[in-house]
C-alpha cells in the first residue's frame, strides 16, 4: 500500500471517521449527530478495507448503518423534545470522567508504543474469505453461533409479545 | 472458442478481452501520477445512468405507460416526441430552486445526494461485461444487498429535513417497507449464491457460460430456482418504491411522499436515483439468475449462435438488454397492478415471501446437496 493514492484516501477517511465522530459528540441537535454517525460508520467501513476485511466492512454496513442507525433515527424522531437544543443532564461527573479519559488514552498509548508491529499469522489465507468465514462458522465456532441464534429468537419473541395489542375484554 | 468476424469486434482500446481486462487496464492508467482511470472507471456507469435515465427512464415510461392506456403519450416536441426528455430538462434547470422556509436546510440538501450515492455505489459491484466491473470483490453480492442501507438513510434525511406532514410519512412508510423486504431479497438470493458457491459477481456469470446459453442460467439449472427469482422481483420491486410497492409516495394518499417539497435539479438527482436503484436491482436479477453477460442463445451444431454472441461488447449489449427488460415488467406492472395497503404490504412481507423464501433456501440446499 505505498501507492501515494491509496494514502490519500486513507487519509480522507481517517479525517471523515473522525471528525464526523466529534461532531456526533459536540453538536446539540440529537438528529444531526444521528445523521452523523452515518459518516462514521462508513469512514469505519473504509478503514476495514484497508485492513483487508472486506467481509467486516460490508457487515458493518448492513448491521450499523441498515439496523442500528435506522432504528437510531428513528428513535430520535418519534422524540417529542427533539428540536430542544437547551436541553442538559443534570448529573455531569466531571472528575471520575476525566479520570477514565485520561486512563484509556493512557492504556491506548502504552499499548501503541509498547507493541511494535503488526503480528502476521501462523497460517497464509487460501482461497475467498467468505469461503473461510463459512466453514469456521459451521465447524470450529458453531456451537457459539447457535448460541447466539437462539438469543436472537429469544428477543425477537419477547419485542413481538411487547409490541402486541392487548385484545379488548381481557 | 472458435474465433469468427463477430467476436473479433469485441476489442476496442486493445486491451485484450480476457475476464476484468478493460477495468484493469483502466485502473493502470495514470496521467501525471494522477489515478485518471480509477475516476474513469467511475464516471462510465454514471454517465450509463444518466443515459439511461433520460431515454429509457423518461421518455420509454411515458411512452409505456401511454400505450398501457390506449393513449399517445408526448407528441409535440419532435417526431412523436423524442426530444420531450430535452424540454424536460431544459425546465427543470431553469427552475428556481426552493428551500422551504421552515425546512432543515442541511438535511433537505443533503439528503438527494446521500439518496443518489446509496444507488450508485452498487453500481461498483455490477458486472457490465465479463471485461468491465468496477470491483470485483469476493463480497460482491453481499456488498450490493448491504449498501441499499444508505438509501434508506438518505430517505429519512429528506423526508425529516422537508419539515412536511407528508414527506416525514412517507419517509417513514418507505423505511419500513425496504427494511422488511430486505429480509426475503435477500435469503432469495442467498440461494442464488449458494448454486454458485461464491459472492463474486463475476465469477457468478462465469459459473453460468456454456455453450447451450440459457439452459446454464441459475433460473433453468434447478426445478426450484424460479421460486427465489420470483420472490426476490417482488421484493426488488418493494426495494425501489416501484407500484405495486408505491406507498411511501402514493400521490392520492400522500401528495409525493418524502420528496413533496422538492423542486428543480434536487427533485431530478432523486428521480435519478430511483432509475438508478430500478436498474441495479434489475442487474443484480439477472446476474443472479439469468446469466448476467453471458448470451441466452444455444450452440446448434453448426449454427454456433452462442459462440458469435458472446465476447466482451456483446456481454455489455446481454447485461444491459437483461436490464432492460426487467425495467419494462416494472413500467407494466405500474400501469396494471392497484396499490397495495400498508396492512397488505407487511401481510405480503412477514406471512408470505419469507416463509416461501426460506422454503426455497432449504429446497435449493437440499438439491444442492443431493443432486449431482
Amino acid at each position: 500500500m505505498s501507492n501515494p493514492t491509496y494514502t490519500v484516501i486513507f487519509y480522507l477517511f481517517a479525517a471523515i471517521t473522525v471528525c464526523s465522530a466529534a461532531f456526533v459528540v459536540f453538536t446539540r441537535n440529537v438528529i444531526y449527530s444521528a445523521f452523523s454517525l452515518l459518516f462514521t460508520f462508513f469512514g469505519v467501513a473504509a478503514l476495514y478495507v484497508f485492513l483487508s476485511a472486506d467481509f467486516i466492512a460490508v457487515t458493518q454496513v448492513v448491521v450499523y448503518v441498515g439496523g442500528i442507525l435506522v432504528l437510531l433515527l428513528f428513535g430520535v424522531m418519534f422524540t417529542n423534545s427533539i428540536m430542544q437544543t437547551g436541553q442538559k443532564s443534570e448529573v455531569t461527573h466531571v472528575v471520575p470522567g476525566t479520570l477514565l479519559l485520561a486512563g484509556i488514552i493512557g492504556a491506548l498509548l502504552y499499548t501503541f508504543y509498547t507493541t511494535h508491529g503488526w503480528m502476521p499469522s501462523e497460517t497464509t489465507m487460501q482461497g475467498s474469505i467468505v469461503e473461510r468465514i463459512g466453514f469456521e462458522t459451521m465447524s470450529r465456532y458453531v456451537l457459539p453461533f447457535e448460541m447466539v441464534s437462539i438469543l436472537l429468537l429469544a428477543a425477537l419473541i419477547g419485542a413481538a409479545f411487547l409490541a402486541r395489542f392487548d385484545k379488548p375484554g381481557k | 472458442m472458435s474465433s469468427t468476424a463477430l467476436s473479433q469486434i469485441s476489442m476496442p482500446f486493445l486491451m485484450g478481452n480476457s475476464l476484468n481486462a478493460w477495468s484493469e487496464a483502466l485502473v493502470g492508467f495514470n496521467i501525471l501520477g494522477l489515478p485518471l482511470g480509477l475516476v474513469i472507471l467511475a464516471a462510465i456507469p454514471l454517465v450509463f445512468i444518466a443515459l439511461y435515465s433520460l431515454t429509457y427512464g423518461v421518455y420509454g415510461e411515458r411512452k409505456i405507460s401511454a400505450f398501457m392506456q390506449d393513449r399517445l403519450g408526448p407528441m409535440e416536441v419532435g417526431k412523436w416526441g423524442i426530444l420531450q426528455t430535452i424540454a424536460d430538462i431544459l425546465k427543470l434547470l431553469q427552475k428556481e430552486d426552493i428551500v422551504p422556509s421552515s425546512a432543515d436546510k442541511f438535511l433537505f440538501v443533503i439528503g438527494p445526494g446521500i439518496l443518489f450515492v446509496g444507488s450508485f455505489l452498487a453500481y461498483a459491484v455490477l458486472p457490465f461485461s465479463s471485461a468491465f466491473i468496477g470491483a470485483s470483490l469476493n463480497v460482491g453480492l453481499f456488498y450490493a444487498i448491504g449498501i441499499v442501507a444508505l438509501e434508506v438513510v438518505g430517505i429519512l434525511a429528506a423526508g425529516w429535513g422537508s419539515n412536511n406532514k407528508w414527506s416525514l410519512y412517507g419517509a417513514v412508510r418507505s423505511v419500513a417497507q425496504i427494511v422488511s423486504y430486505e429480509i426475503p431479497a435477500a435469503i432469495a438470493l442467498l440461494c442464488g449464491a449458494m448454486m454458485a458457491g461464491t459472492l463474486d459477481m463475476q465469477q457468478i456469470s462465469v459459473l453460468q457460460s456454456g455453450s447451450w446459453g440459457f439452459a446454464h442460467f441459475f433460473l433453468f439449472k434447478t426445478p426450484i430456482a424460479w421460486l427465489p427469482f420470483l420472490i426476490y422481483f417482488i421484493a426488488s420491486l418493494a426495494e425501489v418504491n416501484r407500484a405495486p410497492f408505491d406507498i411511501p409516495e402514493a400521490e392520492s394518499e400522500l401528495v409525493a411522499g418524502y420528496f413533496t417539497e422538492y423542486t428543480g435539479m434536487k427533485f431530478a438527482v432523486i428521480f435519478l436515483a430511483e432509475y438508478g436503484s430500478m436498474f441495479m436491482v434489475s442487474a443484480i436479477i439477472s446476474v443472479v439468475f439469468l446469466g448476467g453477460w453471458n448470451s441466452p442463445l444455444p450452440n446448434l451444431g453448426a449454427i454456433a449462435l452462442n459462440d458469435w454472441t458472446n465476447g466482451p461488447v456483446w456481454g455489455a449489449f446481454w447485461i444491459i438488454s437483461k436490464g432492460f427488460f426487467f425495467i419494462f415488467v416494472q413500467m407494466w406492472l405500474r400501469w396494471t397492478l392497484p396499490r397495495l395497503r400498508v396492512d397488505q404490504l407487511m401481510y405480503l412481507c412477514w406471512k408470505v415471501l419469507t416463509p416461501f423464501a426460506f422454503v426455497s433456501f432449504v429446497l435449493t440446499a437440499i438439491w444442492e446437496v443431493y443432486v449431482p
